[in-house]
């Protein structure tokens, strides 16, 4: 971001602040206050310290408890969050943040720069590896007053700016954890953050309840007084409780795709697949780069002409997303759908297998593949199994093995596997979600979520590398342009759709999805009729 | 005289202390190697916590791996696992679930009171009713009412849990909306005792059905058989030819005798109540033990599961213990068979 762009952004945030005045007279109009909001958790977060752990429930949840000192809007763009307002010194090193005053904890102690330091430059650094990316980069951190934070680079890290939002970044109460054991310090147990929301009740196996934060820093946020977040582990109790009326929101895989059709026409509820863009999951077929006849380029082109991903999209999702083009989404910034097409067709499928010498044997089979189907839900059984119809029909004999997690989590992170499917977020920035799974340096066994398949190509590392580390957005256009050419052409994965997910809520529901996080937003803003 | 009785007394004291003492080691000895086994079992499985945690979170890297592991104690060579393992067992230490940061005793504690509910009166409920439908039944064999019996136990029996369940939930709760659909109580609502009962019990009808619905075909139709068997034994003759009564002959005759085998199978079934009930708890939400297991196997949460393998197998001897008492006040010639 330049400086001029900032300034606009600092005139938003203050136009923001400002609107708080009259907010109190639209209520006076008509808006309801208070109210309890049921929703769905699923699976049950292990804890809610979103610092802790960073799994799917643990975020949504956690997003009510703790705060960052940004938000984004669905287009990515920074929004006030604890920060008022941000500026960023002409060589891309120092950021400044202002905080709000009068932010308290749940405990009443108030929120200050301290805490902001703490938080980044100690307890992340030690418990949440994705935060750890980002702040490992931070040569220094400052508070010159209670409510200013500096933090100076190492050298310039483009997508530093987007590492803010809670589920990156949940500042944590520094009197409650400096010098303890963070994973085990007994306050994990009451969740203590600056949200809106904070813990009321935990009943292990049946509900999460959280009430108001009495003393929340944004004038009359939050409008609810609850909300009770309800474990209902079974798929088809869950389209139930939101049909009955017992749950007013679900997210993500709370419905099954093929539920989403019949949901959507119910006249109480409303629908949206907006709030995932800083997430904005990419759904893959991951090959095994190392094993034949994957480690040839013309093989993957070859499985990506051979899979019409407009009729997956379609016959497994429901409609529900967008074919993908490349490693970067195009709700991602630095998206290029200029690159090279794969598009559906068998024969060019088969001319590829045919040109590498992998010829049909009888019955028309060239190879037998082993792929293994990843058990996170009903949904990734049918992708595998379109893929496996898919691959059929040009000779590459598919054989689907189940496992469970665990078990898909040591294959896969060991290179014990040949094809499977993988699904990555990519959290905002290139830099952030989407090389992680393609640059040579980032090969490293038994961890997930890394390069698995195992592709490298130097060419296209240095261009990863000097688009992270480029400031200004032009130059990283054209450097992510690149890349994203010569990675279509590598096709070290065969990437599939760009996966949206479902919201449902009650149509007297308000302000739900505001921001690019979605239903992992604060909910201060959130209210009945 | 005196001294003599004391004696004897003395004597029966030290047998019963030494027979005490021979069962307490028993029952450590079994324990250990349940303890054991389970260890076995549960490291076979592949993968371990850290991965599972990985694979939840959706990034990872070197550090976090090493940190779960360390937690876990899995930098440590296997056996000494065991060992560590083996010696909890022994201090009755159930140890410290890391993925939920909670004590393991905590967790199956907070979980026991609604799985013993739920297992319980749909044990009782199955108990009961598949012992007087099964009379009924054996008592009219080969009449329409006992054909009508037959097919409707055969039908709950080959029914899977997960869809009557669901069919409930649907008529029940969808179209009727007589009941709750799911969970335990009504959340969020302060209510008195009496009303939170009403509340937990309206609840727990359509779980505790359709976990009923199997076993009360499994005693249906072993109550039948055996009421069959019994009515046509030379001694019910004899009671008949005494000229007792019907209703005399079936209380206390036939049920007597036609009852130990149906004790017999609910004593072994009762060890498995504590254990929950997986599919019903999941299609119902109910916050009981069989999801916590089943949870803590995905997740590969080696304290939760094998303090849970710990509680049930003390809990399964116990309950032979007293199935074995209720067989002796049922039939006293196992006493003297087993005093013999």
């Amino acid at each position: 971001m330049n400086r001029r762009e900032f300034a606009k952004l600092a005139a938003a945030a203050g136009v923001a602040g400002a609107a708080e005045i009259p907010w109190g007279i639209t209520r006076a109009v008509g808006q309801t206050r208070g109210g309890t909001l049921n929703a769905i958790i699923q699976p049950e977060p292990p804890v809610l310290v979103t610092a802790i752990n960073q799994q799917q429930p643990t975020l949504t949840l956690g997003g009510k408890i703790y705060e960052g000192l940004l938000r984004y809007s669905t287009d990515l763009k920074p929004m006030p969050g604890l920060a008022q307002s941000w500026t960023i010194s002409p060589d891309a090193r120092t950021y400044t943040f202002k905080l709000f005053p009068n932010i308290t904890f749940h405990d009443g102690k108030p929120c200050t720069a301290e805490d902001v330091i703490f938080t980044c430059t100690k307890m992340l650094m030690e418990t949440h590896p994705r935060a750890r990316g980002t702040f490992q980069r931070v040569e220094k951190a400052e508070a010159p007053d209670p409510l200013t934070v500096v933090f100076t680079l190492k050298e310039p890290f483009a997508p530093f700016l987007s590492s803010f939002d809670c589920t990156t970044t949940p500042i944590q109460p520094k009197h409650i954890y400096d010098g303890t054991d963070y994973r085990n310090n007994p306050a994990n147990a009451r969740a203590i953050g600056t949200g809106p929301f904070k813990l009321k009740e935990w009943v292990r196996g049946s509900h999460i309840h959280l009430a108001k934060h009495e003393g929340y820093y944004r004038q009359g946020e939050p409008h609810l007084d609850e909300i009770i977040y309800r474990i209902i582990p079974d798929a088809a109790s869950r389209s139930v409780a939101l049909e009955k009326g017992t749950v007013q929101l679900t997210q993500w895989t709370d419905v099954e795709f093929f539920d989403v059709t019949r949901l959507k026409g119910l006249p109480h509820l409303e629908m949206t697949t907006q709030g995932y863009e800083l997430f904005a999951p990419h759904l893959w077929v991951e090959l095994n780069n190392r094993v034949a006849p994957m480690n040839d380029k013309r093989f993957r082109q070859a499985v990506a002409h051979a899979i019409d991903k407009t009729a997956m999209k379609n016959r497994v999702f429901f409609g529900l997303g967008k074919e993908a083009t490349g490693p970067i989404s195009s709700k991602t910034r630095f998206y290029d759908g200029n690159v090279k097409k794969y598009e559906y067709s068998l024969e060019k499928a088969r001319a590829l297998l045919d040109d590498m010498g992998l010829k049909a044997g009888p019955g028309g089979k060239r190879v037998t593949i082993k792929f293994l189907v990843v058990p996170f839900g009903e949904i990734w059984q049918r992708i595998a199994e379109f893929v496996r119809q898919s691959l059929g029909r040009v000779g590459i004999e598919v054989v689907l093995e189940g496992t469970d997690v665990a078990g898909w989590g040591q294959k896969v992170s060991n290179w014990e596997y040949e094809m499977t499917s993988n699904l990555l977020y990519q959290l905002g920035d290139p830099a952030l979600g989407v090389s992680r799974t393609y640059v040579t340096s980032n090969i490293r066994k038994g961890v997930l979520f890394s390069n698995t398949q195992g592709y490298s190509n130097p060419e296209a590392d240095k261009l990863w590398e000097a688009a992270a580390v480029a400031t200004d957005d032009a130059k990283r256009q054209e450097l992510y342009s690149q890349v994203q050419k010569i990675v279509v052409e590598d096709m070290p994965v065969v990437w599939l759709i760009e996966q949206d997910y479902p919201t449902f809520y009650d149509k007297k529901l308000k302000n739900v999805i505001t921001s690019g996080i979605g239903v992992h937003e604060t909910f201060g803003a959130v209210r009945f009729g | 005289m005196t001294t003599s009785a004391s004696g004897a007394q003395g004597h029966r004291g030290i047998a019963v202390a030494l027979a005490i003492l021979g069962w307490a080691a028993k029952f450590i000895a079994v324990v250990l190697v349940i303890a054991t086994f389970a260890f076995v079992l549960v490291k076979a499985a592949p993968g371990d916590p850290a991965q599972v945690m990985a694979g939840q979170t959706g990034a990872a890297d070197e550090r976090m791996l090493a940190q779960i592991r360390q937690e876990y104690g899995l930098d440590k060579p296997v056996i000494v696992q065991l060992g560590t393992h083996l010696k909890r067992v022994l201090t009755l230490d159930l140890g410290f679930s890391y993925r939920q940061r909670q004590p393991v005793s905590t967790l199956i504690l907070e979980r026991l009171p609604a799985t013993l509910l739920l297992t319980g009166t749909a044990f009782l409920l199955a108990l009961f009713s598949g012992i007087l439908l099964g009379t009924l039944a054996g008592l009219r064999a080969g009449k329409w009412s006992d054909t009508l019996l037959t097919v409707i136990s055969l039908i709950l029996y080959a029914m899977p849990v997960f869809w009557l369940g669901l069919m409930m939930v649907l008529l029940f709760s969808v179209q009727l909306g007589w009941l709750p659909a799911f969970g335990y109580q009504t959340i969020g609502v302060t209510m008195g005792p009496f009303a939170r009962m009403l509340d937990v019990a309206s609840h727990l009808v359509l779980p505790a059905v359709s976990l009923a619905a199997i076993y009360l075909a499994i005693y249906t139709r072993l109550m039948r058989a055996s009421v069959i068997e019994v009515a046509h034994q030379d001694f019910i003759k004899t009671a008949r030819a005494k000229g007792l009564t019907q209703s005399r002959i079936i209380t206390g005759h036939i049920l007597r005798n036609a009852i130990l085998p149906v004790v017999t199978i609910a004593g072994m079934q009762a060890s498995a109540l504590v254990g929950g009930a997986v599919v019903v708890e999941t299609v119902f939400a109910w916050p009981g033990l069989g999801r916590l297991t089943y949870e803590a196997v995905m997740q590969r949460d080696y304290p939760v599961l094998l303090g849970i393998f710990l509680v049930m197998s003390v809990l399964v001897i116990v309950l032979n213990l007293v199935t074995d008492a209720i067989y002796r006040l049922i039939d006293p010639r196992v006493t003297t068979r087993a005093t013999n």
